[in-house]
């Protein structure tokens, strides 16, 4: 079993707690919440049961794109058990705006129009009306005998398709937003992003190597294992509480109050255990259907969403078309480059075309530049957030064009990156310098990482994790190379609040609003433990509904360790300013002359014996009552960017197309690990997906646009058996915007693996991929192409 | 709405008895007739493995048996795994090896693995690989799963008598 995790650290000469010692940031303590996930007692959002809860189901679109008619809902409201009927009738007038919202932006109105269809249907797999009835069954039994009347119109399915001048169009209102000079034409593009900087012809014609290509990239689903669910309960005063799998419970809340025209303080939203969101619960599918139909029938309501509707109706990520042209000079300087991004937004504007095109060549120092984004609108479900949103996308064209010009210069792919690479205060594409990064430490970090010395090994034979069978074991029709790529991520900032309570013990209890999906509310408890100079065990911390903490953002944008681990931190200094008044109450001293240290108040000069915060807990309440520590914040000013990088070593079988993957590493700057195993289960989470989209996973639709792989066994993620074990190496170049420098982790690991992979496909076989994913029938058939047969190889 | 059918069986190792509507699952009676929700529902056509349990000792999807097909038969769920307050190994390495990032798949991936050692004392990396195909996890990567459950056996193994009576192992 290989098993190389690695930790470097990299001494900062500014602040991001660099000169600083830790006692319990660094350490992996068991997380909070473990036993309750080990042993089944979690709850989350389909766990919720009330009293007289009634279940729901959701009538969807079978067409891509109709109008609707007209729908009858009287004989399924006939029907015994059936409780009320929801369509998009009952839904007030929304007004069209483009607003903020975690890592992107939100129309109320579209966001309205995708919960329940207006007008039209726009993707199958649309919601056009919702049941509530006694039972699941009988929910669905209605569903039935809902008759809705469509003018069936010619759907538009994908990105190059629906920018011609003769597509099917989608929103007859829609104008190409950022378009110089504006125009009043009918489109599906809805917006146009632009970088340029420089003379590019000029730039190119200085270039000795020029490499130009065209990537496709097919739309893929978070693939999270539990289907979106919703319990809704409205009091006979309008009073709504919504218990859900979210990554943002103030978001689900402001969206409902939103398209629902309720107060925000008429919605309590209660976050229940999520079971994985990747971005696709970080917006509202079911929850405001469920408080509809709660309302109309006066008893609560559950919905959840089956696996199929899960992939027809909400996620995915864009699909992708992409040509890129790179210049370089044989000293290996990249001065050049120009790229076209498309992506596809599905049915409604907002693809992460615009992070794509800032995330590109962020890792690159490149004087002269043009990108240009479009964002596309397609009848496919309309696009979410999905890890690093748009990012592997385009990293996957990047890097791929890098390791050809690499190859075309005779230079090492690491070396050529690095004589490029961003550090403090290159440029951005946008324009925006880079802070303090850690890309050239991470390529350091690669280079010296054991997998970089390991030789590849006979191929076709046995490693820890493959058996070294597969179809057959003749080594002559095996091909194995070794891939490497780098990525980008912004990392989000955003609002958190946090509250600490001290107990008359000296234990904490810690409140923050961030749903927890991989260990934060442990990695939020170490920084209070950290602060207050008590164990881990000793603060419980737990994640309060949108009624008992102060407004916080989604649990995305790598940043619920960074921004609400700030907030943390900061409530932890105002408890502790709190403790040295009470201390200074009892000792009858200024309070300036107490200071807080190692988990006592002790006084200047050293007349008192210092005092733990148990012996201070007991005696709170005669000094002034309870102690509790509050801070929100705004963490915009505190986020640092990341880097990625992957290493990857693939075996192809030269007969079947079929690519296994032999060895893996991942090199990531975090800027500080506070828990270092929730640190590289973040790297090798994203690896994972990064591999499955560059092998198998992709969207297929026939030409109706009717998904035909609605479920796990076709849309095909990566088992335990496709991958080895994942080598992590966590790079620290403390973020100088945070206390203890750290960066966020959660995003960026699944930016470089496309690349990785197909430059390792690439190097095993000579044949370039420019399309995702690289399944065996599309490799086979690039094999062929190119004249790479298993005979041929059989020398 | 179908007549409901009386079924007794051994659940987690008590007598247990239920009745249900011969269309029910096994998952959807434990989860919504007898309250035990640790077993998930992920895909509910048996591609996930979140609803892993065991049926006589055999793992199977809970989402692909009727609920009527369990009658004198014997079931263990997650929540049979632990012993009253007394962790499962398996319980115990997921925690110390951070197998879990969600959690959602943890108790599918539990039920399965018991059953791989129960059969398996001592599993290769690619057995585990092998056997655990079944449970999706989109969160870890499956890195620390194997690691875990490759743990639990070294210390099943070392808890265990020193003479196997066992005819499986490699």
């Amino acid at each position: 079993m290989e098993g190389k995790d690695e930790k470097i650290s990299t001494a900062s000469t500014g602040t991001g707690g660099a000169e600083r010692t830790f006692k319990i940031v660094g350490t992996r303590p068991i997380r909070h919440d473990g036993i309750d996930k080990v042993t089944g007692r979690a709850r989350y959002g389909a766990d919720v049961s009330l009293p007289g809860m009634l279940h729901g189901k959701v009538l969807r679109s079978p067409h891509a794109h109709a109008r609707i008619l007209g729908i009858d809902v009287s004989r399924a409201a006939a029907l015994p058990g059936v409780k009320a009927i929801v369509t998009g009738a009952d839904m007030p007038p929304v007004k069209s705006k483009t607003e903020q919202s975690g890592e992107g932006t939100t129309n109320p109105r579209h966001l309205s129009d995708n919960v329940l269809a207006k007008e039209k249907v726009l993707y199958t797999g649309h919601a056009v009306a919702a049941v509530a009835a006694a039972s699941p069954h009988v929910a669905e039994e209605a569903l039935a005998l809902i008759e809705v009347r469509y003018e069936v119109l010619p759907p538009v399915l994908d990105v190059r398709a629906a920018m011609r001048p003769d597509a099917p169009i989608l929103h007859a209102g829609l104008r190409t937003q950022g378009l110089e000079p504006a125009s009043d034409a009918q489109t599906n593009t809805a917006s146009v992003v632009r970088f340029e900087r420089g003379d590019l012809a000029a730039a190119f014609a200085k270039a000795d190597v020029v490499v130009e290509r065209e990537f496709d990239t097919a739309m893929v689903h978070q693939g999270y294992i539990e289907p979106h669910n919703a319990v809704a309960q409205v009091n006979a005063d309008g009073q709504a509480t919504v218990w859900v799998s979210t990554q943002g419970p103030f978001e689900v809340r402001h969206f409902c109050a939103e398209i629902l025209a309720m107060p925000l303080s008429q919605i309590r939203v209660v976050p229940a255990e999520i079971g994985g969101g990747f971005g696709g619960k970080t917006t509202i599918y079911l929850e405001p259907l469920a408080i509809m139909l709660a309302r109309k029938a006066g008893r609560p309501v559950k919905l959840v969403m089956s696996r199929a509707e899960v992939l027809r109706a909400t996620g995915p990520t864009s699909g992708s078309h992409i040509r890129l042209k790179m210049g370089a000079t044989n000293d290996g300087k990249i001065v050049a480059a120009d790229a076209t991004l498309a992506y596809e937004a599905g049915a409604f504007p907002g693809s992460p075309v615009w992070a794509g095109a800032m995330c590109l060549l962020a890792p690159y120092d490149i004087e002269t530049l043009r990108i240009e984004g479009f964002d596309v609108v397609v009848n496919r479900p309309k696009t979410a957030a999905y890890r690093a949103p748009g990012a592997s996308n385009a990293a996957f064209a990047a890097e791929s064009v890098v390791d050809e010009l690499a190859a075309k210069l005779g230079i090492d792919p690491i070396e050529l990156r690095r004589r490029n690479g961003a550090r403090e205060g290159t440029p951005t594409p946008a324009g925006p310098r880079h802070k303090r990064i850690g890309l050239l430490e991470v390529l350091d970090a690669a280079q010296a990482a054991p997998h970089a010395a390991a030789p590849l090994g006979v191929p076709g034979s046995a490693t820890a994790a493959h058996d070294g069978s597969g179809a057959n074991g003749a080594a002559s029709v095996k091909r194995r190379g070794r891939g490497f790529a780098v990525g980008f991520w912004f990392n989000a900032g955003l609002q958190s609040s946090a509250t600490i309570a001290i107990n008359p013990d000296g234990t904490a209890s810690l409140v923050t609003g961030s749903p927890d999906i991989g260990g934060t509310r442990t990695s939020c408890a170490m920084i209070a433990a950290e602060e207050l100079g008590i164990s881990v065990d000793h603060v419980r911390p737990s994640v309060a509904d949108t009624d008992s903490v102060g407004h916080t953002d989604v649990t995305g944008g790598s940043r619920v360790t960074m921004a609400t681990g700030l907030a943390v931190y900061e409530a932890a200094q105002d408890v502790k300013r709190q403790l040295c008044r009470r201390a200074a109450t009892l000792w009858k001293i200024a309070p300036e002359q107490v200071s807080f240290a190692d988990g006592h108040t002790v006084a200047a000069g050293g007349e008192h014996p210092p005092l733990s915060l148990a012996a201070l807990g007991a005696k709170l309440s005669r000094t002034g009552g309870p102690v509790v520590g509050r801070a929100t914040v705004n963490a915009q000013r505190a986020t640092g960017a990341a880097f990625a990088a992957t290493m990857v070593d693939v075996e192809v079988d030269l007969e079947t197309g079929k690519v296994d993957i032999l060895r893996c590493t991942t090199i990531q700057d975090a800027g500080r690990a506070i828990h270092p195993a929730y640190v590289e289960g973040q790297m090798q989470g994203g690896t994972a997906q990064g591999i499955g989209w560059a092998l198998n996973e992709e969207y297929v639709y026939d030409p109706e646009g009717n998904l035909l792989n609605a479920g796990f066994l076709d849309y095909r993620m990566p088992v335990a058996l496709d991958l080895p074990m994942i080598d992590t190496v966590i790079v620290e170049v403390p973020n100088p915007g945070h206390p203890y420098g750290v960066r966020g982790v959660g995003e960026v690991s699944i930016v470089p693996p496309p690349g990785a992979v197909a430059n390792a496909i690439a190097a095993a076989t000579g044949v370039r991929m420019t399309e995702l994913p690289i399944s065996p029938p599309r490799l086979l058939a690039a094999l062929h192409a190119a004249g790479v047969h298993a005979t041929a190889a059989a020398r | 709405m179908s007549k409901k059918t009386h079924v007794s069986l051994t659940l987690n190792g008590e007598a247990t008895e239920f009745l249900c509507e011969p269309r029910q699952t096994l998952l959807e009676v434990l989860r919504d007739e007898l309250d035990l929700t640790g077993s998930k529902e992920g895909c509910a056509t048996g591609d996930c493995g979140a609803c892993s349990v065991l049926l006589d000792g055999h793992v199977v999807c809970a989402c692909l048996v009727l609920a009527v097909e369990t009658d004198a038969r014997s079931v263990t769920t997650i929540e049979g795994l632990a012993d009253g307050d007394k962790l499962h190994p398996l319980q115990t390495a997921f925690l110390e090896h951070a197998a879990l990032q969600c959690g959602i798949c943890t108790p599918g991936f539990l039920v399965a693995a018991k059953a791989l050692l129960d059969r398996n004392p001592d599993p290769s990396e690619y057995e585990v690989r092998y056997e655990l195909a079944g449970n999706l996890c989109r969160c870890t990567g499956y890195d620390k799963i194997v690691r875990a459950v490759l743990a639990a056996a070294a210390t099943m193994r070392d808890a265990a008598p020193r003479v196997r009576t066992g005819t499986t192992g490699t």
